[in-house]
């Protein structure tokens, strides 16, 4: 009795086991190459998104297709989906055919075979819609193509105009003429600042280290290299360190119950942020709609105007899609059609990849900024000068390393530990590509 | 075998045997094993498989050629022990660790020392609206912990806190409570708020489970309502005290969700604040399950030894008079 109890046991858990090893065989045989399909064989495309109302646009591709239908299924946010569809790869099945990537996302995802490549497609022929900044994310700086981009968030500077006025300070041109503002403002109310520099927002200090001339990945031969300790971003960590440690810069984090209060109440005068800051203001500081103006990032040098991105995503297909071409299909018309692009301004209230679509469908400023009809104009000049970037196989670990080192940093408020933050981020995301045995140069 | 010495007539093998055996089979084997088997069966796929496959990955790493882009560029591979060793020389881990200690030691004494008052005042016999105050010191527990994170974050940053705003009023200035050195502090608060209710729930219940003839007999031998406590209560429920220590000690080794929802709110604490957070971070940040599964292996095994050399420790006084 008792030995068939045990070798009932046994043989469970030796089923269990093999459940578990199954789990794991899958990720090695799961990925067959996607074969192209009959273009007249109805289709049935899934898409992993999560920008609002995306449904109400992909439904005016299907009115029009009714070979290739498209359904959206919605995603929590971009860290979610990209964990869910890495879980799938490794399953072997359960991954959409298409997936929102935010352009930081892809090496990673490249890095597990997680999506397609599309320069075999249509998609391919899209390159002269986009930036070269944003063309070099979604290839790597190769040849292969691994998204089409939707949406940007190119950097610019908005401020509180009528605080501006009253305290006399002209919009600063320079990071220089910002420090001076930061001193004034705070002067003026020991309470108010023209910012703060938050250790929440990995994404937010990229974008400016990427105006100053940052790069923090690149490829060289077969190995990586990592540039984050290097001048630009040196020059960048240092400046908001020195205005921390002075005291005319807040520590605090962004997006907190705090921090959307300093916004309502005037006591945080500026913010830099990308194209879609309208959004967030609106629903954070309500109160202030009219007060506030965007103006181009404060510069270097002033005579070589550069911007950095804060945010944005593509259109992937992922490996495991059966229908490459029509999902590439469907990928490009979303993205540079213009009418899909006037919807998508519409009902997802994103900033276009797509230059000329940008140009035509964003005429008018948000209701948030009626006071500045040219809004779109200072950031449709900002999205040109936006700087290239390379993102490598761990943007997550060089960006968990941010959180943890900025804010340790922030909270001494010293200028030296911003710069040692610099130092330990580097090492940091060094060492992991070597402990999952990248080639480091 | 110990069923040979129970079973009843001649010994098998005889041909009268057989439909006997057969009955046999099926009361003795198919019944009860079939009546266990969903038992079984969901222990097996949500105990053990996921346990195995946990210990499978801790072994693992991944393995990169080349960029580690496209196809086959990443595999997995076996690591042997790297992953335990350095998971326990890992500075962050180790650091982890000596926080939640800490954390231990200040939150477990106060919660516990508060559910006893709490419960021995609510059993006294001068108590006055018992149920009223049993529901309202429960109730917090009833709250998420993410929940009551969110609100006590509300009451602990200085520029939406209504004390810190009644404090300017009167011209002070309060410390923040999510300052580094009281960050501590701040979950503990956290923590005791939410888990006294349970634990005094716990006390109370094992006080109204003592015969009252025994507090007649003390209040005859003219003890005190204090003596009765001290003397009498408080060692009777003792088992329910060890109990509700070893929950608290479990719970406190798997702090996660107060300083994971506080954590955005202020720069004082890291992604790797508690050993459970590292392995978050470690599993679904950086990506690397494998390092995750060795450190929670670890972080499962201390748990059981820490909870195993407590029950030895404290077991015999507790039950002592049980036996």
């Amino acid at each position: 009795m008792r030995k068939s109890f045990r070798a009932g046991a046994v043989a469970m858990l030796a089923a269990a086991t093999m459940l578990a090893a199954g789990c794991s065989a899958g990720s090695t045989a799961g990925s067959q190459s996607a074969a192209t399909s009959d273009p007249n064989q109805k289709v049935e495309l899934t898409y992993w998104a999560w920008a609002p109302n995306l449904d109400k646009v992909v439904e005016l591709w299907n009115e029009k297709n009714p070979n290739i239908h498209v359904t959206v299924n919605k995603q929590d946010g971009g860290d979610p989906a990209v964990t869910k569809l890495l879980t799938a790869v490794k399953a072997g099945s359960g991954a959409p055919d298409l997936i929102q990537a935010e352009y930081q996302k892809i090496p990673t995802l490249v890095a597990a075979d997680a999506l397609a490549d599309l320069s075999g497609t249509v998609a391919n022929d899209t390159k002269s819609h986009f930036p070269d900044g944003v063309w070099n994310d979604v290839t790597l700086g190769g040849d292969t193509l691994y998204s089409v981009p939707q949406d940007t968030g190119p950097m610019v500077f908005y401020y509180r105009a009528d605080i501006f006025e009253k305290l006399g300070i002209a919009v600063p041109k320079t990071w220089e003429e910002y420090a001076a503002a930061a001193k004034t403002v705070h002067a003026a109310d020991p309470e108010a600042y023209l910012g703060t520099f938050s250790s929440n927002d990995a994404g937010w200090f990229t974008g400016m280290a990427q105006q100053a001339g940052a790069s923090w990945w690149g490829v060289d031969g077969d190995a990586w290299n990592v540039k984050i300790a290097e001048d630009p971003t040196e020059k960048v960590a240092g400046f908001w360190g020195g205005l921390v440690e002075e005291g005319v810069i807040d520590n605090k984090p962004m997006y907190t119950p705090e921090w959307n209060t300093a916004l309502n109440t005037g006591k945080q005068v500026g913010w830099l942020s990308a194209a879609w800051g309208p959004g967030v203001l609106e629903g954070n500081a309500g109160a202030t709609a009219g007060m506030w103006k965007a103006a181009p990032m404060p510069q270097w040098d002033a005579s070589k105007p550069a911007t950095g991105n804060w945010g944005g995503s593509s259109t992937a297909v992922t490996s495991q899609s059966k229908n490459l071409d029509a999902a590439a299909k469907f990928a490009t018309w979303l993205n540079t059609d213009p009418e899909a692009i006037k919807a998508l301004v519409k009902e997802a209230g994103i900033y276009p990849a797509d230059t000329a679509g940008a140009e035509s469908s964003l005429t008018e400023a948000p209701a948030f900024f009626s006071n500045q009809p040219d809004f779109y104009k200072i950031v449709g000049e900002a999205a040109q000068n936006v700087g290239s970037f390379t993102y490598g196989p761990n943007v997550n670990v060089a960006y968990n390393a941010y959180n943890d080192q900025f804010a340790k940093a922030a909270q001494s408020k010293q200028k030296s530990a911003f710069l040692d933050a610099v130092k330990n981020m580097q090492q940091v995301t060094v060492d992991d590509l070597k402990k999952t045995g990248f080639t480091v140069k | 075998m110990a069923m040979t010495e129970t079973r009843p007539g001649p010994a098998a093998g005889t041909t009268a045997d057989t439909p006997r055996r057969a009955k046999n089979f099926t009361s003795r084997v198919l019944i009860p094993y079939s009546m266990l088997a969903p038992g079984i069966i969901l222990f097996l796929v949500f105990m053990a498989a996921p346990i195995i496959y946990t210990l499978v990955l801790s072994f693992q790493k991944k393995k990169v050629s080349g960029l580690g882009l496209g196809k086959g560029s990443q595999s997995t591979a076996f690591a042997g022990l790297d992953n335990y060793v350095s998971a326990l020389t890992d500075p962050e881990f180790l650091g982890s660790v000596l926080r939640v200690l800490t954390y231990g030691l200040i939150l477990i004494p106060l919660m516990l020392g508060f559910a006893l008052l709490f419960a021995l005042l609510l059993d006294s016999r001068r108590t006055r609206a018992g149920s009223f105050s049993r529901t309202a010191i429960f109730l917090p527990y009833a709250v998420p912990a993410v929940i009551s994170s969110l609100l006590w974050g509300f009451l602990y940053l200085p520029g939406v806190s209504p004390f810190h705003f009644l404090a300017r009023q009167f011209g002070m200035e309060l410390p923040s409570l999510l300052d580094p050195n009281l960050v501590t502090f701040a979950i503990c608060n956290i923590a005791l708020w939410g888990g006294v209710g349970f634990n005094m729930i716990v006390m109370y219940t094992s006080l109204k489970a003592v015969p009252s003839e025994i507090y007649e007999a003390a209040k005859l031998d003219g003890c005190s309502e204090i003596q009765t406590a001290i003397r009498i209560k408080i060692p009777i429920i003792a088992p329910s005290l060890v109990m509700t220590a070893l929950f608290s000690m479990i719970a406190t080794l798997q702090v996660f969700a107060e300083p994971t929802t506080l954590r955005p709110l202020a720069n004082s604490l890291s992604t790797s604040w508690s050993p459970l957070m590292l392995v978050y971070r470690d599993a679904f940040t950086r990506n690397d399950v494998f390092s995750a599964a060795a450190t929670s292996i670890v972080i499962a095994l201390a748990t059981f030894i820490i909870s195993f050399l407590f029950l030895r420790i404290v077991q015999k006084r507790a039950f002592g008079q049980e036996n």
